[in-house]
């Protein structure tokens, strides 16, 4: 278990690379707590993997320093950084057994043949596969073979972090669900530090304590869920976070009121006056249908989603998602939205704009 | 609220990231790769034979004979002259392609039928009918060359090229079926079935959509027909004398009266790695896959 | 992958059968033909039952062959099963000089084998050849047409020479095959050098290393061209190997019923072997699972 520090970090992939956009992951200082377990989210190619293959020693960085507890790693070797780390795909040594698979790295670092045997019983309850223990790995289905991968990272109980890389997407979604809380609890008893890599919101928000998201080699924005679902700040993670995702409307700011074609929209803080592209992040869940006051709407069409409804109508020839609570019935009358002022965030060029009480 | 004010990313952009060079030069520094070694001593076993068969063919029999000279000091194309401007010798070379690539041919469009068929349906006694086409893959071909000698002049087709494709295939079609079989089977069944019900018919279904699916593999499955055949000596060396002979054979020519003209049998033997040498060439790209069979 | 019964499929390996039988039925009929029978010349012939079977079995001459085939076929495969891998682990996975490798590598299998032998028996001879001059300047004695050690350790090393490639090549795809992943888990698990050999790379080079066991051993039991241009059989019988002897006894003594009765034999010979080979192998691959 260590504090992971992150400083000046920066990859690119090219030999010589030349402009900003070479880079896979864009300069970074991050500090990663003890203990904590935090999710790494973004969609396909934004550089999470990378980060992660960067901390655990895979890929050397190209610029930059990564501390574990205060002691510089960049150039140590994989196994001398003491990691464990789980891939997306299944890996597993296939001809060996079960039990040899889970004692594998614990045989590799010389300990003891009663502990080794007394661990790999306990990982392979956890994991349940008690049963199957003897059997060779080679033949087991998909989902049992990435359980192996799961438990052979657990393994050690003295490792500085533990890694993984969507390490639930060949899982059955009941299984997921279950392998899911099971590592949440191992986090609650052992304290390892743990970096969870996925593209799935639901997965990240309901593991970690924190959410990295990142996108385009970048990290946008690190918070718990909530700060992420009511104070994103980037437009990317407003869209990215939620089902659907925020609504972003084009419009001018000065004080403490809004502008969109033309019709006033109240904020709750005063942001002065906005150069650049202006924004209005609002999550649908905030956005309320009326019959009078309010931005015109058209209604396209209404999906019900079971817990809620949801409406996707056009504002000014733009999307806007609605989120409107089951039993709300949806008149031809509501032609109309009001925002909650509280819940208006302001972006300028893609960013959030802080503003100060009203 | 304090982590969504300070996000990291916001802070640094636009970020001037510069790369540190020291630090990646230090990682690329030069160090004794065993490898490397490994891998120059293989290839220096490997080529240095063929090296001394070009280095003789470029010398005059003199030169060989009487001074051990490790290049040619008085190069020599002549060797080369008498070969292509002597009709008894390039012929070989022209018949020796001519039954290869009949061979080829006849191979691919039986097999590719067959391979289908393995890997597609189960019929009575497909198991073992496939096994018994590999075993002819383990058939020694001097057993064979008696028997298609006195076969092949039965019919009247002794001393001709089809001859010697068709022999040839004794071992071509079943490694054809085998290799092709391999391909086939990575092939998900719901294409055919899909173009079935779009009405294709099963001919234009095999050659508009299914052949193209699988050309690497025929790709593959040529490249070793091509080569089995054009290597083999002892069946197309006994089934013909004249008229299709292949160079080949035509090589051991060279003990003359006067003892061997070593410099024509080297040259010779350069020109016959010559179409081996182009065909990899043109193959180089798909060679590691195409070792693995469709089977890795 | 799940197959549908369909009797119809018959007919699309028909094209097979027709051309296998021509080539391989109707010959081997021929051969099976001549081993029960016996002839006085004149295309008179009767029928002499096992005669010849019985005959061949008692010959020295023949199992003299046998056990230099097996010999033979023996060192090759303990020589080129393990260079072929460890050659595979040392070639560059990708760029430029993978495909040189992948090219240079390619060429001894694509030369004719006679001119293999020819090759070969220029690179030996002490009077023109680069290996056997030098061997003759170090003052190491060194004649493959008298000496049957010389004679051995040239044929095979040509095979090694001719075929080492092949092996290496399966090997290679095998392992190209494996993913990135394996090697990283391998490292996060502290895995030796050799563990990564014997529990990632060995099991998943398994496939083709199969493959390649058995073509090196058929091939290597039919062979013919090569020792015959290097050696011609000798020193005496030195390097008479199975089909040598085989295609000495039909083409040039024309002893059709010995000759046919020693091709059954030699063809079942490598169909046994062929078959324990692959039933040993997949029954070792099925116990994995």
């Amino acid at each position: 278990m260590a504090k992971i520090t992150l400083d000046n970090l920066a990859h690119s992939y090219l030999a010589k690379p030349s402009s900003e956009d070479d880079f896979a992951l864009k300069e970074l200082n991050h500090v990663w707590g003890d203990g904590e377990a935090y999710a790494l989210l973004g969609s396909s190619g934004c550089g999470k993997s990378t980060l992660l293959n960067i901390i655990s020693g895979l890929l050397h960085p190209s610029q930059g320093r990564i501390l574990f507890d205060d002691i510089d790693v960049t150039q140590a070797t994989t196994s001398a950084r003491n990691i464990a780390q789980v891939f997306q795909f299944p890996v597993v040594y296939d001809t060996m057994t079960v039990r040899d698979n889970l004692a594998f790295p614990l045989k590799n670092r010389g300990a003891e043949p009663a502990y080794i045997a007394r661990r790999v019983q306990e990982i392979g309850a956890m994991i349940g596969m008690e049963a199957e223990l003897d059997k060779r790995a080679r033949g087991l289905t998909a989902d049992a073979k990435q359980k192996i991968s799961l438990g052979r990272g657990m393994v050690r109980e003295d490792v500085n972090a533990l890694l993984f890389d969507e390490p639930l997407t060949v899982i059955d979604p009941h299984m997921k669900w279950e392998l899911r809380t099971q590592l949440k609890s191992l986090h609650h008893e052992f304290g390892h530090t743990m970096i969870y890599v996925t593209h799935d919101q639901t997965e990240a928000l309901t593991f970690a304590d924190k959410v990295v998201v990142m996108y385009d080699g970048r990290v946008v924005q690190i918070g718990t869920p909530q700060e992420l679902f009511e104070r994103p700040a980037h437009t990317f993670v407003g869209y990215f976070i939620g089902s659907p995702g925020m609504n972003v409307i084009p419009a001018s700011v000065s004080g403490s009121q809004a502008q969109v074609h033309g019709t006033a929209v109240p904020l709750s803080q005063n942001f002065g006056t906005l150069a650049g592209k202006v924004e209005l992040g609002v999550r649908p869940e905030f956005v309320t249908l009326t019959e009078g006051e309010g931005l015109p709407v058209t209604i396209r069409r209404v999906e019900d989603v079971g817990r809620h409804k949801i409406v996707r109508a056009q504002l000014f020839g733009k999307d806007l998602n609605i989120v409107a609570a089951e039993g709300q019935e949806i008149s031809p009358d509501m032609t109309r939205v009001t925002f909650m002022p509280d819940h208006v965030n302001v972006y300028v060029d893609d960013w959030r704009s802080e503003g100060k009480a009203a | 609220m304090a982590d969504t004010a300070t996000a990291p990313g916001a802070a640094t952009i636009p970020g001037d990231v510069a790369p540190s060079v020291p630090q990646a030069t230090r990682r690329r520094r030069f160090r004794p790769n065993g490898s490397v070694v490994v891998m120059t001593l293989y290839l220096l076993f490997l080529l240095l034979p063929i090296y001394w068969l070009l280095n003789m063919s470029l010398k005059t029999n003199t030169e060989i004979l009487n001074e051990f000279t490790l290049w040619p000091r008085n190069l020599t194309l002549a060797n080369y002259a008498t070969i292509l401007t002597d009709p008894s010798w390039y012929t070989g070379y022209i018949n020796s392609l001519i039954y290869v690539v009949m061979n080829t041919v006849i191979s691919l469009a039986v097999a590719l039928p067959a391979a289908y068929a393995f890997s597609r349906y189960r019929f009575m006694g497909d198991n073992h009918l496939f096994f018994w086409l590999l075993t002819n893959r383990m058939a020694p071909p001097a057993v064979f060359a008696l028997p298609f000698f006195q076969l092949y002049s039965s019919v009247g087709l002794f001393d001709t090229h089809i001859a010697v494709a068709l022999a040839h295939c004794l071992f071509n079609v079943p490694l054809a079926v085998w290799i092709l079989e391999g391909f086939m089977r990575g092939v998900p069944k719901e294409i055919d079935e899909t173009a079935y019900i779009d009405g294709y018919s099963f001919p234009r279904f095999f050659i508009r959509i299914f052949t193209p699916l699988i050309a690497s593999g025929i790709g593959v499955a040529a490249f070793f027909c091509f080569m089995f055949s054009w290597v083999e000596l002892l069946l197309s060396r006994t089934l013909t004398t004249v008229d299709a002979k292949p160079i080949a054979a035509i090589m051991t020519r060279t003990q003359g009266a006067s003892g061997i003209d070593w410099g024509v049998l080297a040259a010779a033997g350069i020109l016959t790695i010559v179409p081996g040498a182009l065909v990899i060439y043109f193959v180089r790209n798909y060679i590691a896959k195409g070792f693995a069979l469709g089977r890795v | 992958m799940d197959k549908t019964i369909n009797q119809k499929a018959w007919f699309l390996v028909l094209p097979v059968l027709l051309l296998v039988a021509f080539s391989a039925v109707i010959p081997l009929m021929t051969v099976v033909n001549y081993s029960v029978q016996d002839t006085f010349g004149n295309n008179q012939f009767f029928w002499a039952g096992l005669e010849w079977f019985d005959e061949m079995l008692h010959s020295d001459r023949m199992w003299n062959a046998l056990g230099r085939q097996v010999m033979f076929s023996a060192i090759i495969l303990a020589i080129e099963i393990p260079l072929g891998i460890f050659i595979a682990l040392n070639m560059p996975k990708s760029g430029f000089w993978s495909s040189l490798c992948l090219v240079l590598m390619s060429l001894p299998l694509l030369i004719p084998w006679n001119v293999v032998g020819t090759i070969w028996q220029i690179f030996g001879r002490v009077d023109i050849g680069l290996l056997g001059h030098t061997l003759d300047a170090l003052g190491i004695p060194y004649n493959y047409t008298q000496n049957t050690v010389a004679a051995w350790i040239t044929i095979v090393v040509m095979d090694v020479w001719h075929w080492t490639s092949l092996v290496a090549l399966l090997a290679f795809a095998g392992l190209k095959s494996i993913p990135d992943a394996y090697y990283q888990a391998a490292k996060i698990d502290q895995a030796s050098r050799w563990a990564i050999f014997r529990y990632i790379e060995l099991p998943k080079m398994a496939g083709v290393l199969m493959i390649a066991i058995l073509l090196r051993f058929m091939d290597s039991f039919m062979i013919y061209t090569e020792p015959f241009v290097v050696t011609g059989g000798g020193p005496g019988n030195a390097t008479t190997l199975l089909s040598i002897d085989l295609v000495k006894m039909a083409l040039g003594q024309f002893d059709l019923g010995p000759a046919a009765a020693f091709s059954i034999m030699y063809y079942l010979v490598i169909l046994l072997v062929s078959w324990v080979f692959f039933t040993v192998m997949t029954n070792l691959d099925k116990k994995g699972s």
